[in-house]
């Protein structure tokens, strides 16, 4: 019989539009404001932490929404943003420091829906507000710190083989080693040879040099680890800032995508995560004169460097100890009132600190604070220029034979213990970065943006649907049937997918998508009344309507999702969102509008004898 | 039953082509001309530069704001109201400075300090000058491509005069819009942009449609001047064009009037877009493929025929 769904087509479209609401229902609920509780790596968060957190709220008398204490986290609820920031700053004061409290918006989602996997869209940072930075990293300081190192290795082996060398130098991307002797050339060369992976090995025996040059595949490895280890630091500094749900991502060759949601003080936020402070820990040159140096004669293998005092301090080549062996720093007091900064060390640090004092107690050691600061100016491949600022902050005689546990003193402000503490306890970074893109949006905006984007898409919506109501009649109610559907499909689907983000645009997308959606019907609809012109029966007229519009439906339809994958493909930020939607639109509208009004019309008016259609 | 058009009577569409071509060719040279005379007013997307924008519990005093802006060394800053006289917009163009990144911040703090007002921050954007070229050149790129998929989909799908037909039609719209913004030196952003791509992904619906509907007509009528079936094909379907060009003109008058000074751009764009791609691609897709020489052999199906499709045969 003409115009008869079969019950399984009737089931599909049933269960798939009941699937999508079931998982479209969160987005009702909306999100609670909540703080959220995490451990830095000094602490853990238990039953203590959950007992001191509710006693808070009491204490400030807060009615709190729910507390749970799952993952490691302790994630408060509470009614309104106002109670939100009140609890945020109780929480601060009674945990201290050692607690990352963080503000964050959690799913109102009810737990029989959360059980099923279900949450509400992710919503972009212009509909929730944040800050957004994209960062790109100085590929020639990570470079050129991978070649220090080398330099330090390869002067150290060659020491204890006994070869003597008149330099060991970092030329460019290459390490240049100068022999004394032909004998000790040779030797240097057998030795070094194949040596290191990675390394190639160019000699010039009539100058009794050699050269080690990195080859593309290592230069290419130790760029993407520089990529990857600044990530990495970058999520340790952005944890420490006490963001929820931060994205810090890889974009391409030498940029990094940071997204902090609903942080505003970004002044704070870009200094912290910009900074590319580290420390190294170097002996002072005490055989040589500085006044030599400070006239030009800087000693091989020692460097000069300005300190504190506005005088210069001549320190030797080699680094005991580079930034990234620092588990923790902590600021504080010493006897005497004065900041101080407490470090632990790693185990290899720890070794390399223990064994490197072992022998020069009594000596002096200084710390040597570098920071990258980026010019605002490009070299001629484009790149940013780095300027690299050293400054000894502190030397000190070392009392006794040092371990994993020490202390930094004579820094001069209790603020500057402080940022340097977090700096290094967050790591240095492998290669300074610069912002090269910044967006924050208020948290004000970004309802604002939400209301605004609601509002469009129900006038949006209303307007086609008493439109298609009066224009086609019953049929036409059955597309706004089909519409409704729609949305409701985009929304569950959207909730669904793992990665997808609603925006601004996004929104739009929606907008769009509703005016659109309808364009299937309109075909079907105009090719039905064809049908009854060519004076067709009702029956043959709906089948032959939807026949012969399935086709033109699929290639307009297969065209604009072409342009959304491309848009999605090529485009950034905003032109993402909305090809999002856009192409999420086009596939459930296709379903809605075909399979959706076909099984409601077949219902409806399928197989019966009638002599007109309401279209 | 509402009708829009008259079933029966078909419109010579293609005796008007020399019109149409006329006022399109005036169209797209006028913004050929205005787009390399004004250019087009870039958004902070891809000329790079700080945009501020803040929020006063009261109007806010614009010549107040510059002369703060001024004396704290801000000189070249644009100050405008954005929406409501509460929102002030402030552009900064990219300097030299090496603190470009905190400029932002820097200009917050001081009309702050400057104003008994109390003003909210509302959004900051910087945008690098690399970056800036980077999108620009991706949104071409994206452009581009999405033209040149759209041809080679409808050229295979259909046949290569209807494809050059309907991608001329795109670009004609394409270039209509971007004159239209160059000609109100409206800002042209990243949603702009999004919005010029969606105005491709709206318009090739339509020639699709009416493209369809030619091949089907070739097919089915054993008579006929290519003209005669290209206007029977663009009678047709007008009503179905005019009706999906009405309800999407609805939603993007909806987004235009509620959804905020965010997406006016957007709006703005696919308004006009839509407006333009339903008449090209009724007037100028089809004209283009007829021009072309599109003829009833190019379109009839492989000889063979699978078993079981059937051309219907008229009842």
């Amino acid at each position: 019989m003409l115009n008869k769904f079969p019950l399984w087509k009737n089931l599909m479209v049933i269960v798939i539009i009941a699937v999508a609401s079931l998982y479209a229902i969160p987005n009702i609920y909306g999100e609670d404001y909540a703080v959220q509780i995490s451990a830095t790596r000094t602490v853990t968060v238990n039953d203590k932490t959950l007992t001191q957190v509710e006693q808070t709220l009491s204490e400030l008398g807060v009615q709190a929404k729910g507390i749970a204490f799952e993952n490691n986290q302790i994630l408060v609820r509470v009614n309104t943003d106002a109670e939100q920031l009140q609890v945020r700053d109780a929480l601060l004061k009674a945990l201290g420091n050692d607690y990352i409290v963080a503000l964050n918006l959690a799913p109102a989602t009810p737990k029989w829906l959360a059980a099923i996997g279900a949450a509400p869209m992710k919503l972009g940072l212009d509909l929730r507000g944040g800050v957004h930075f994209l960062m790109e990293v100085d590929m020639d300081e990570a470079t050129r710190k991978i070649q220090e190192q080398m330099r330090d290795t390869v002067r150290s082996e060659l020491r204890e083989e006994r070869i003597r060398s008149s330099s060991i130098r970092r030329v460019d991307n290459d390490v240049v080693i100068e022999l004394r002797t032909a004998e000790d050339y040779a030797a240097a060369r057998r030795y070094l040879n194949n040596r290191y992976q990675g390394y190639r090995l160019l000699d010039d025996e009539v100058n009794n040099t050699l050269r080690l040059r990195m080859t593309e595949a290592k230069l290419k490895e130790t760029q993407d680890y520089a990529i990857s280890q600044n990530v990495t630091i970058l999520r340790n500094r952005v944890n420490e800032l006490g963001v929820a749900e931060p994205i810090v991502q890889r974009q391409g060759s030498s940029r990094i995508v940071v997204q902090l949601p609903g942080v505003q003080d970004t002044a704070r936020a870009k200094e912290i995560l910009g900074a590319t402070a580290t420390l190294e820990f170097r002996f002072v040159d005490t055989d040589n004169s500085l006044r030599d140096a400070e006239m030009g004669r800087v000693p091989f293998g020692s460097q000069l460097f300005p300190n504190r005092n506005g005088g210069n301090t001549l320190l030797r080549e080699d680094v005991i100890l580079t930034g990234d062996h620092i588990v923790n720093a902590t600021a504080g007091f010493d006897e005497n009132q004065r900041p101080q900064v407490s470090i632990s060390l790693d185990g290899p640090g720890g070794d390399k600190m223990s064994l490197a004092t072992r022998d020069n107690i009594g000596k002096p050691m200084a710390t040597l604070f570098i920071e990258f600061k980026a010019t605002g100016e490009r070299d001629a491949d484009d790149r940013i220029i780095f300027e690299r600022h050293e400054e000894v902050i502190n030397v000190a005689t070392i009392q006794s034979r040092l371990g994993s546990n020490f202390r930094i003193t004579g820094i001069n402000s209790q603020q500057e213990a402080q940022n340097l503490a977090l700096l290094l306890r967050a790591g240095a970074l492998i290669a300074p970065i610069q912002i090269v893109e910044e967006r924050t949006l208020g948290p004000s905006l970004g309802q604002e943006n939400i209301d605004l984007g609601t509002k469009a898409i129900a006038w949006g919506f209303l307007l086609v649907v008493v439109f298609m109501g009066i224009y086609y009649r019953w049929f036409g109610w059955v597309a706004n049937l089909a519409l409704t559907a729609n949305l409701v499909l985009i929304i569950g689907i959207m909730s669904m997918i793992p990665g997808a983000t609603l925006t601004l645009p996004g929104m739009a997308g929606i907008v769009l998508t509703v005016g659109m959606a309808v364009d299937a019907n309109v075909l079907i609809f105009e090719r039905i009344r064809e049908e009854i012109r060519a004076k067709r029966s009702p029956q043959q007229a709906i089948h032959y309507g939807y026949d012969s519009a399935f086709s033109t439906i699929m290639d307009a339809n297969i065209t604009t999702l072409l342009v959304a994958l491309i848009l999605f493909a090529v485009g950034t930020g905003p032109v993402k969102g909305f090809a999002v939607t856009l192409a999420i639109g086009i596939v459930t509208s296709m379903f809605t509008a075909i399979v959706g009004t076909r099984a409601v019309i077949n219902a409806i008016w399928g197989g019966k004898k009638i002599d007109r259609l309401p279209v | 039953m509402h009708q829009i058009i008259k079933a029966g009577s078909t419109i010579p569409f293609m005796r008007y082509r020399w019109w149409a071509w006329i006022i399109s060719g005036l169209l797209v040279l006028g913004s050929i001309i205005t787009l390399s005379v004004k250019g087009l007013n870039w958004g902070l997307d891809f000329t790079g530069g700080t945009v501020i924008e803040v929020g006063y519990s009261q109007a806010a005093d614009l010549p107040q704001i510059r002369h703060t802006l001024e004396n704290n060394g801000f000189g070249g800053a644009v100050v405008q109201s954005f929406g409501t006289q509460q929102d002030v917009l402030i552009r900064i163009e990219p300097r030299d400075d090496i603190k470009v990144q905190e400029l932002g911040d820097q200009v917050l703090r001081a009309l702050q300090n400057d104003s008994a007002n109390h003003v909210e921050l509302r959004r900051i954007e910087f945008v690098g000058p690399h970056v800036g070229d980077e999108l620009a050149e991706q949104g071409g790129l994206a452009v581009l491509a999405a033209l040149a998929g759209i041809l080679i989909y409808i050229a295979l799908r259909f046949e290569w005069r209807l494809s050059l037909g309907a991608v001329g039609a795109l670009a004609h719209d394409v270039i209509l819009t971007l004159g239209l913004f160059s000609l109100l030196q409206l800002e042209f952003d990243l949603t702009v942009l999004a919005a010029v791509l969606a105005v491709i992904g709206y318009s090739i619906n339509d020639s699709v449609v009416i493209s369809d509907r030619i091949r089907e007509n070739f097919r089915k009528f054993h008579k006929g001047t290519p003209e005669e079936i290209i206007n029977e094909a663009l009678t047709s379907t007008l009503s179905r064009t005019i009706i999906t060009s009405l309800t999407t003109i609805l939603v993007l008058l909806a987004l235009y009037f509620v959804g905020g000074q965010l997406i006016h751009g957007f709006a703005t764009a696919l308004l006009f877009g839509v407006v333009v791609g339903t008449y090209s691609s009724i007037f100028i897709g089809s004209s283009l493929a007829f021009v072309l020489g599109v003829s009833r052999e190019d379109l009839m199906p492989p000889e063979v025929e699978k078993e079981g499709e059937n051309i219907e045969p008229m009842p």
